[in-house]
């Protein structure tokens, strides 16, 4: 104790939470200052799953490192791919043809409801309701069966290539979509009934982690947690890609920037995605998957920055070609990386059962922060 | 015969026998308790729950007791070795001492006290001990902050219970249980229905705050696994680990007989002073509910696979048809029909109870204070003084 | 589309042959970049940006070092660039300043996105973006873990993926993809090797 001290005084705790933890959606470390139960502060320890992939692309070829960006945000391994195939196409100016784009458009509108599947069941789950995960988990089945039966896989799925698709959608696709489609409309519809206007969810979610409009931009956060403080911004809208323009959907805004929020977004994102999807499916033209691409891919001297919107926010690619087969420098920008530093500024002054749902708000994946 | 006649007048030796029975019989209650929760939440859940051990999962808990058993005993090298001893021990002691009371029927129960509800409420006041004494021996911050968390929720929701409980009784004139249940089967109503119906509120809130007093969902901060990984039991494992889970176990069904013996009549059946449905509900319905669960075993049998499976399937589907049988022998049935209706009321209570914890997610602490202080002691300190009131205008 | 030179033909002499032209070393084919931003740019900065160019439809500039952040600034203020998407490095040893540190910055308003690119020595230390930007944080401890580049004024330059008392920078050209810190590993793992 300090000079002075009486055992009277409070000191803070320092808690620490993690990397093994129940909560902390893979090997995170937050270290808490708690004020009896107040955070007062938090620290984030980060590079757990730290594997060197930036360092690994420049050591493969633009086609053998695809595999390996599906193992970063490996909820949602899809719209890794796509970020990456669009980066590498962009670099060499090489055009996907429409009935690519399209199927890219459905793959990823299905990856981002099976990662806010995920995300809704594993949030619950913090909170205390421990149902909701099982049915996330029963919905997310049907979205991983489509993968699997399309590309042979359900989590790391591989399912772009370089200049378009590698397989031909299969027989059922179309059918199988738009099944999925109808059932889960009304899934969803249980979700909110069982959630949306429970009153110890409500009493959870309010008011919790607030995190303003001009903070968020001022951190880089993006995705749903800025969506839920008001700012209409995708960028499938602002800057589309992938044939995106062609489809009609709303941006889900909140204005509270509070869990709930949060929680609002997501939900009215699942709905956003089906319909896409029916509107994709509709209107899928026939003709090639693959666009010219040669077969040992070099794309010229030059760099770009391409990103899309991931289910957890911008997903940028940054890719430097010094004229060969590898990269030069293939810089990932993770959105579960930048969002996570507003951690400290979304926990302060709250509860350590908050710290936890907060955890659960951002929706983060270890496997993108660290790289 | 007429030894055993004499042996068994002796004013000592039937609650002997109903203590041993009930302290040998209750790690079993306690364990299919487990089972039964585990079983409902996995059908909530759109899942199966335990399917192994035993037929569809039936004999999970020896499983599980067995495992408890044989594993390694820890301590922790700073913990307080007596303390983290005694508090799981402490724990289960004044679970079990409540059961002495508990009115399973007219014809078995261990004692009469003539002041049984005090005497269950202050056994429940001691068993907080056990929760905080656990935490703090572990010398664990996590445990620490999961004792302190139970400490404050057990006692801030005591007074509420309190008061449902003091409301019941005023209604029932008598802190005796069998006096309590003889009161409703005089009145020929439950007391939860009685006195126009005002009665309902106290039963509410003492369901409510009994749910809170067992430390279950939604109010199951002091066990919130995914926010300080188990709370006061963090550092228990193996046999003090089962104690706890024991003494929390024999609490809910404390707390459910409490509800049920002050609030839905006992060992009463519905309707307890209505003659024309003796037959029906005392012989037929138990009959028919035994019957339709062998037949049910039954069936069950037939899509097994494994013989012993099959086996003890068979065995308790022969149970079942015979205790079904056991209510249509005139001389047996006012024997077993007051144990099985308490019983079955424990159990809907019971049933209940997991419902909530499938359904709600978890109250964050400073909302569980607030409930309770600032909603649930005025609601029924309130409920308390207009059932008094009504009581006092009609009488 | 990019085309690297051809060689010049050679004209076959009799007996002697001439020395073909040497080849001139492929560079990024870029047009330049024009506009109001640019000009606004030019009036402000002048020579310490020395160019503007524009490759597959996004812009870039390169900078002096030292006018990095007042160019971040005033872009931030004066021209709605509210949101640092990114800070990253490259390292181009064979180049007299090895690194070439790029912010990427994207305009909500505008929906507008340009890039900063300067280049840094191995000696030199930037200057902060955390003043400008709170996201510059982590972005910059990830250049500074992965490269060795330190950011002046920083308040936390330390490492954040890898452990802390790790020695090397591994995304550097001279980093083995299969160099590990083996004295780390040694002291903290108590293994041998971790290959």
């Amino acid at each position: 104790m300090a000079a002075g001290a009486t055992f009277l005084d409070t000191n803070e705790i320092v808690l620490n939470m993690g990397p093994q933890h129940p909560s902390t959606h893979g090997v995170l470390r937050v270290i808490l200052k708690l004020d009896g139960e107040t955070v007062r502060g938090c620290e984030c320890v980060i590079g757990y799953l730290h594997r060197g992939v930036e360092k690994i692309a420049e050591n493969r070829t633009y086609k053998q490192f695809a595999p390996y960006v599906d193992r970063m945000d490996y909820v949602a391994a899809v719209s890794n791919a796509l970020g990456y195939c669009l980066a590498v196409e962009t670099l060499g100016a090489v055009e996907v043809p429409e009935r690519a784009q399209a199927v890219r458009v459905i793959l990823s509108e299905l990856n981002r409801i099976a990662s806010h599947l995920l995300w809704l069941g594993t949030h619950a789950l913090d909170i205390g309701a421990i149902t909701p995960v099982f049915y996330c988990f029963r919905e997310r089945e049907e979205v991983l069966k489509i993968f699997e039966r399309y590309c042979g896989a359900r989590l790391t799925t591989h399912a772009f290539r370089i200049g378009g698709l590698e397989y031909e959608t299969y027989d059922a696709f179309e059918k199988d979509c738009i099944t999925f489609c109808d059932w889960f409309d009304k899934k969803v519809d249980e979700y909110e009934e069982l959630l949306t206007t429970n009153r110890i969810w409500v009493g959870r979610t309010k008011g919790v982690g607030i995190i303003d409009a001009a903070k968020c931009k001022e951190y880089g956060v993006t995705g749903p947690v800025l969506r839920a403080a008001g700012v209409k911004w995708d960028l499938r809208k602002a800057q589309p890609y992938s044939g995106y323009e062609k489809y009609d959907f709303d941006i889900p805004v909140c204005h509270n920037s509070d869990t709930y929020d949060r929680y609002i977004v997501r939900m009215q994102e699942f709905r956003q995605s089906v319909r896409i999807i029916r509107q994709a499916v509709d209107s899928l033209p026939q003709g090639p998957i693959m666009g010219k691409v040669s077969k040992v891919y070099k794309p010229p001297i030059g760099e770009a920055y391409v990103s899309i919107e991931a289910p957890k926010g911008e997903l940028g690619y940054y890719v430097v070609s010094d004229g060969s087969v590898q990269a030069y420098r293939l810089r990932i920008r993770p959105p579960s990386f930048v969002n996570l530093q507003a951690l400290d500024e979304m926990c302060r002054g709250s509860l350590i059962a908050d710290v936890v749902a907060i955890i659960g708000t951002i929706d983060i994946v270890l496997g993108e922060v660290d790289r | 015969m007429f030894r055993m006649a004499e042996i068994l007048s002796n004013p000592y030796v039937q609650p002997l026998i109903a203590t041993l029975l009930i302290i040998a019989l209750f790690p079993l209650v306690a364990g299919y308790i487990v089972l039964a929760e585990r079983k409902v939440l996995a059908d909530l859940q759109v899942r199966l729950g335990p399917m192994r051990v035993g037929p569809y999962g039936f004999l999970q808990p020896l499983a599980d007791a067995f495992k408890l058993l044989l594993k390694e005993d820890i301590i922790p090298a700073a913990a307080d070795k007596w303390l983290f001893w005694g508090a799981p021990v402490l724990s289960t002691f004044t679970a079990l001492t409540s059961f002495a009371v508990l009115p399973l029927s007219d014809k078995f129960y261990v004692a009469d006290v003539n002041i049984g509800m005090l005497f269950v409420l202050a056994m429940s006041s001691i068993g907080i001990l056990g929760l905080i004494l656990g935490g703090w021996s572990s010398n664990s911050k996590y445990s620490l902050l999961g004792s302190l968390r139970s400490a404050a929720q057990m006692v801030s929701y005591e007074v509420p219970l309190g008061f449902a409980v003091v409301t019941g009784l005023m209604v029932a004139g008598t802190l005796s249980m069998q006096g309590i249940v003889n009161a409703q089967l005089e009145k020929g109503v439950w007391i939860a229905f009685s006195n126009y119906g005002l009665m309902l509120v106290p039963t509410v809130l003492f369901l409510i705050a009994g749910v809170a007093e067992t430390n279950r969902a939604p109010f199951d901060l002091p066990e919130a696994e995914s926010e300080i990984v188990a709370g006061f039991h963090t550092e228990y494992s193996g046999f003090r680990f089962a104690l706890y889970f024991l003494a929390e176990y024999a609490a809910i069904f404390v707390i459910s007989s409490l509800a049920v013996t002050l609030f839905f009549g006992g060992w009463l059946r519905p309707f307890p002073n209505v003659a024309f449905l003796e037959m029906p509900l005392n012989t037929v319905f138990p009959a028919l509910l035994f019957g339709a669960i062998g037949a049910g075993c039954a069936v069950g049998v037939t899509r097994l696979m494994l013989p012993e499976q099959k086996g003890v399937l068979a065995v308790v589907a022969l149970a079942m048809f015979a205790l079904a049988a056991m209510f249509l022998v005139p001389a047996l049935n006012p024997f077993i029909r007051g144990l099985f209706w308490f019983l079955f009321k424990v159990a809907i209570i019971v049933y209940t109870f997991i419902w909530y914890r499938g359904t709600f997610p978890r109250f964050r602490y400073d909302q569980l204070m607030d409930l309770g202080w600032r909603y649930l002691i005025p609601i029924s300190m309130g409920s308390l003084i207009v059932n008094g009131i009504v009581l006092l205008a009609t009488t | 589309m990019a085309e690297e030179t051809k060689p010049g033909g050679e004209t076959p002499a009799a007996g002697a042959k001439p020395e073909p032209p040497k080849k001139a070393a492929p560079v990024m084919q870029v047009t330049p970049w024009e506009g109001p931003l640019v000009d606004a740019l030019k009036e402000h900065f002048g020579t310490q940006i020395k160019e503007f160019s524009v490759y597959r439809n996004q812009s870039f500039l390169v900078a002096d070092l030292a006018a990095a952040i007042p160019i971040l600034e005033y872009l931030k203020l004066e021209q709605e660039f509210d949101y640092l998407v990114d800070i990253t490095a490259v390292d181009y040893p064979k180049k007299e300043k090895r690194f070439e540190v790029v912010w990427i910055l994207y305009s909500f308003a505008r929906n507008e996105r340009i890039r900063i690119k300067a280049d840094v020595a191995e000696s030199e230390s930037p200057a902060t973006a955390v003043g400008v930007h709170i996201g510059a944080d982590w972005l910059e401890r990830e250049v500074f873990d992965m490269f060795g580049i330190k950011f002046e004024g920083h308040p936390n330059m330390t490492r954040i993926l890898m452990p802390d008392e790790w020695k090397g920078y591994p995304l550097r050209k001279d980093y083995s993809i299969i160099q590990q810190d083996q004295e780390w590993v040694r002291e903290n793992l108590k293994i041998e090797s971790a290959q």
